[in-house]
């Protein structure tokens, strides 16, 4: 399979990643508080399973998926649930949301594991239940249920599988490791999604700033009973996102309303990938996951090894005295500010940054469009920031939308080159959520006109009915009194009656 | 003169029956931009705009006797969208008609509550449960927040709560300065 | 009349001699309905089809019925006659096959009939001595100036919809700034033909 031509756009931000590599892979000591929310995946809440007071085993099932697009979340160590309420979690809004608090009991005792090394003889359904079963979701950010892209249907025969190990956002560096260190697990991951999906074609896409990576990926592809092609990429943000990525491989573009299976590619991270193997091999569910510490205030740079659950104040080492800039949770680009060191790790961290004082410029004013076009020069989609900017800013929601701002990934590369410094994803993203909250409006005002139109019917109706009963009374009323007729036949027999008693005198006759 | 009176009757007979044959082949039934306009209303039927309902307002609107920012729970993007919709400039609420505020939804005290039913009978929308002196519940999902069910009670034991925000219907804020402030839209805030 | 020839009126009519910019006729419509593209949009194939059919239905009164019957002097009052019979079939067109067009053009709709554009294209063929073709051409040209310069000032207002005025020019101020500016742009075809 051939390289083809790069997306368009795109930008060269600093790579930051030398900080976090100077290690292997670490692990952390067991903390004795970890918070696990029941929402770390798109989709619908989990529902718990657990009250406190419940003693759990590391893996066991805290809560179980709720629908389709959902995943169960699992004890990420064996200890005593002690709570089940709102907690702070890991939001832009910094609001809180269900979760379950787990005191750790320093056993780490694993449950009842049951893997499942004859996983060919599975048929694909149940193979695609047990990866649900064990909360994997997607490891590189977006936390989309992993068995559902496992499920493409038999319209859409799935031609290439992808692995995305691009990682191509500063900073962060976990997929990097485990690909140094994980090589073997990877490709075990691998082999088990191919035979899910019956893939024709399988691709390990990697940049070319990760010369370790790629040598070790290359080595574990070797000796493989099936081909595997190990594609270096150009290194350019945001090359890992899936539809570039998708471009940037097989030249093809995922439709604006559509999904990569429809045009046969299914694209899974390589941590996610680990992690199926870890399930099927191991049997263990989801229950922790290699992250990145970072940032000029942090002491303890590197890849961990982490519970998920773990509080941001259990693992990030500041700088004696020193309070970071900022916290961020992901990536400089498309990372979240955390409020407090007091959010969990959840499933979709891969990288905590402690902002050192001028290490990143925070600025908090900007100055007016000048309409310069240097937005759309590096937007990755081929979108129109600056029409989307002076929309959204006016508030026609609909203008906006005709210029896909749904197609927008909210990769930051437009807000990285605006000479005005416009936080021009804020905009986008302040566009997004009032569009759905009018939609959801919408929707309730609909059904509300539904309601209020048949009260109207059902009091027409009513009235209808008792104005038809009151006829009905008012006729029985008019049949049912015999009086007034009664008097008057009995007039009439007695009238009768006088005159034929009364003869009457014809003046005519003679007496 | 009387060609004149004559070539003037022969055109005007001739352009009036095309007319007419023409008002014939294109007759229009029905007006449906009222039921355009009556989608963009929020449909709380609360009466603040002055009218009997989301609906009359709306016919008003289309026969344009009424102006497009008597609605106070439709707010700004209410007023946006008519302004969009029947093409006029787009305006601040009218004070008169009442101030826009969080969305709210009505809560009854059971404690308190008698069972009479005249709050029943008053809610629009049909989003009380409950029958003669058996206890009285608003269902929170089909509540408006009209405030119609609050006059009617006897005991006055309904509360207007407003609805929480949470992660399933936070909204990013408009970043920090200049949301248009002007011709579109007139709060800052939203 | 060659092909040349009617080339030129269209050039004349579109561009050089542009009814709205060069000649200020026809500027209700033009700042009223120009908010929207969609409307415009709709307001120039309306304007369209008026003023062709109404140049060409003028034409044919005045050749056939004003001329041989020596009654020249009432064009002005057959002219309207025509062209309010023809606004109101495009009214009930309009009405009948898009009801939202109809009620958004609202008054401008019947405006049409006091568009002075519509009238001097009448009168101005008849000054022209203009033949049928060419009476067809110059309204079909006219009409097509009108939409072009609508269009592209509704797209403009859009814009401007969003952007950082000041408050002394906000709303129609700015509106009538525009159009100035950009009958002076127009002004740059002056010299390109001469009609």
């Amino acid at each position: 399979m051939g390289r083809h031509g790069a997306f368009r756009g795109g930008v060269h931000p600093p790579q930051h990643k030398t900080q976090s590599l100077s290690a292997s892979i670490q692990s952390v000591a067991m903390p004795r508080i970890l918070t696990v929310p029941l929402h770390q995946h798109i989709g619908t809440d989990a529902i718990c399973l657990v009250k406190p007071g419940d003693h759990v085993l590391k893996g066991e099932k805290l809560a179980r998926a709720d629908g389709y697009v959902s995943a169960p979340v699992h004890a990420p160590t064996s200890g005593t649930v002690i709570a089940v309420e709102e907690r702070p979690v890991p939001h832009p809004s910094a609001l809180y949301s269900l979760c379950v608090v787990i005191e750790s009991d320093g056993k780490d005792t694993w449950t009842t594991l049951t893997p499942a090394e004859d996983y060919t003889a599975l048929n694909p359904s149940a193979l695609r239940n047990l990866l649900r079963e064990a909360g994997i979701v997607g490891l590189g950010g977006a936390g989309f249920p992993s068995y559902i892209k496992l499920n493409p249907g038999l319209d859409n025969p799935i031609d290439t599988l992808i692995l995305n190990g691009a990682e191509c956002e500063p900073y962060i560096t976990c997929d990097d490791a485990l690909m140094r260190e994980r090589a073997a697990e990877i490709i075990g991951g691998l082999r088990i999604l191919r035979h899910a999906l019956q893939a024709q074609q399988c691709v390990i896409a990697i940049e070319d700033n990760k010369p370790a990576a790629i040598a070790a990926m290359e080595k574990a592809a070797t000796n493989v009973d099936f081909p595997i092609h190990v594609q270096v990429i150009k290194t350019i943000y945001p090359a890992g996102s899936e539809k570039q990525l998708i471009y940037t491989i097989t030249g093809k573009e995922v439709p604006s309303n559509g999904l990569p299976l429809h045009i046969g590619v299914v694209m899974q991270n390589v941590a996610t990938t680990a992690a199926v193997f870890r399930r099927i091999a191991y049997g263990e569910p989801l229950v922790s996951r290699v992250i990145t510490i970072t940032g000029g205030a942090a002491v303890n740079a590197g890849n961990y090894r982490v519970p998920i659950g773990v509080a941001v104040s259990d693992l990030l080492g500041l700088k004696e005295g020193q309070q970071p800039a900022l916290l961020l949770m992901g990536g400089p680009m498309m990372g979240i500010s955390l409020p407090s060191m007091q959010v969990p790790v959840i499933k979709t961290t891969n990288c905590i940054i402690a902002v050192g004082q001028g290490e990143m410029p925070v600025s908090l004013s900007f100055r007016a469009c000048i309409r310069c076009g240097a937005c759309a020069d590096v937007c990755p989609v081929s979108l129109l920031p600056q029409q989307m900017f002076w929309y959204a800013r006016g508030r026609q929601f609909d203008r906006v939308q005709e210029y896909k701002l749904f197609d927008c990934i909210e990769c930051g590369c437009c807000a990285y080159v605006c000479p005005s410094r416009i936080p021009l994803v804020q905009y986008y993203r302040y566009a997004k959520t009032e569009i759905w909250a009018q939609e959801r409006e919408k929707r309730k005002s609909d059904a509300a006109r539904q309601r209020f139109e048949a009260r109207q019917e059902r009091l027409e109706k009513e009235k209808r009915h008792r104005e038809e009963k009151l006829k009905k009374r008012k006729q029985a009323l008019l049949d049912k009194s015999p009086a007034a007729d009664t008097n008057q036949s009995i007039a009439a027999a007695v009238a009768r009656s006088k005159a034929k008693k009364t003869p009457s005198v014809d003046p005519d006759r003679h007496s | 003169m009387l060609i004149v009176v004559l070539v003037f009757g022969a055109l005007a007979t001739a352009f009036g029956a095309l007319l007419g044959f023409a008002a014939i082949r294109f007759k229009v039934e029905s007006d449906p931009l009222v039921d355009k306009i009556d989608a963009l209303l929020p449909q709380t039927q609360c009466g603040q705009c002055g009218f009997a309902g989301c609906k009359p307002y709306a016919t008003a609107m289309a026969n344009g006797e009424a102006d497009i920012n008597q609605c106070p729970p439709g707010g700004e993007s209410t007023i946006l969208a008519l302004a969009d919709m029947l093409q006029k400039d787009a305006k601040p609420l009218n004070p008169e008609n009442g101030a826009h505020s969080v969305k709210r939804v009505a809560l009854i005290r059971e404690p308190h509550c008698i069972g009479c039913t005249l709050c029943i009978q008053a809610c629009p929308v049909d989003a009380i449960l409950g029958a003669a002196k058996q206890m009285h519940t608003v269902i929170s999902e089909e509540c408006t927040g009209c405030d119609l069910c609050l006059p009617p009670c006897p005991v006055d034991c309904i509360d207007m709560i407003p609805v929480d925000v949470t992660i399933k219907n936070w909204k990013w804020p408009a970043p920090n300065q200049s949301t248009r402030p002007d011709t579109r839209s007139f709060a800052v805030s939203s | 009349m060659t092909i040349g020839e009617y080339g030129l009126i269209l050039v004349s009519t579109v561009l050089v001699n542009n009814f709205v910019l060069v000649k200020f006729l026809g500027l209700c419509p033009f700042m009223g309905v120009s908010r929207k593209l969609e409307t415009a949009t709709g307001m120039a194939l309306a304007t369209t089809f008026v003023l062709t059919l109404s140049s060409v239905c003028s034409y044919l009164v005045h050749a056939y019925i004003l001329q041989p019957l020596d009654l020249v002097f009432l064009r002005t009052l057959s002219f309207i006659l025509v062209i309010a019979v023809v606004v109101q079939f495009t009214e009930m067109v309009v009405h009948k096959t898009s009801p939202v067009l109809y009620k958004i053009l609202g008054i401008y709709l019947p405006l049409i009939t006091t568009n002075c554009a519509v009238l001097g294209v009448a009168l101005l063929n008849v000054q022209a001595n203009h033949g049928f073709l060419a009476s067809a051409v110059y309204g079909f040209g006219a009409s097509v100036g009108f939409s072009l310069v609508l269009v592209i000032f509704a797209a403009m207002r859009e814009r401007l919809a969003s952007a950082d005025i000041p408050e002394p020019f906000r709303g129609q101020s700015i509106a009538l700034i525009t159009a100035g500016l950009m009958s002076m742009a127009f002004l740059g075809f002056d010299g390109w033909v001469r009609t």
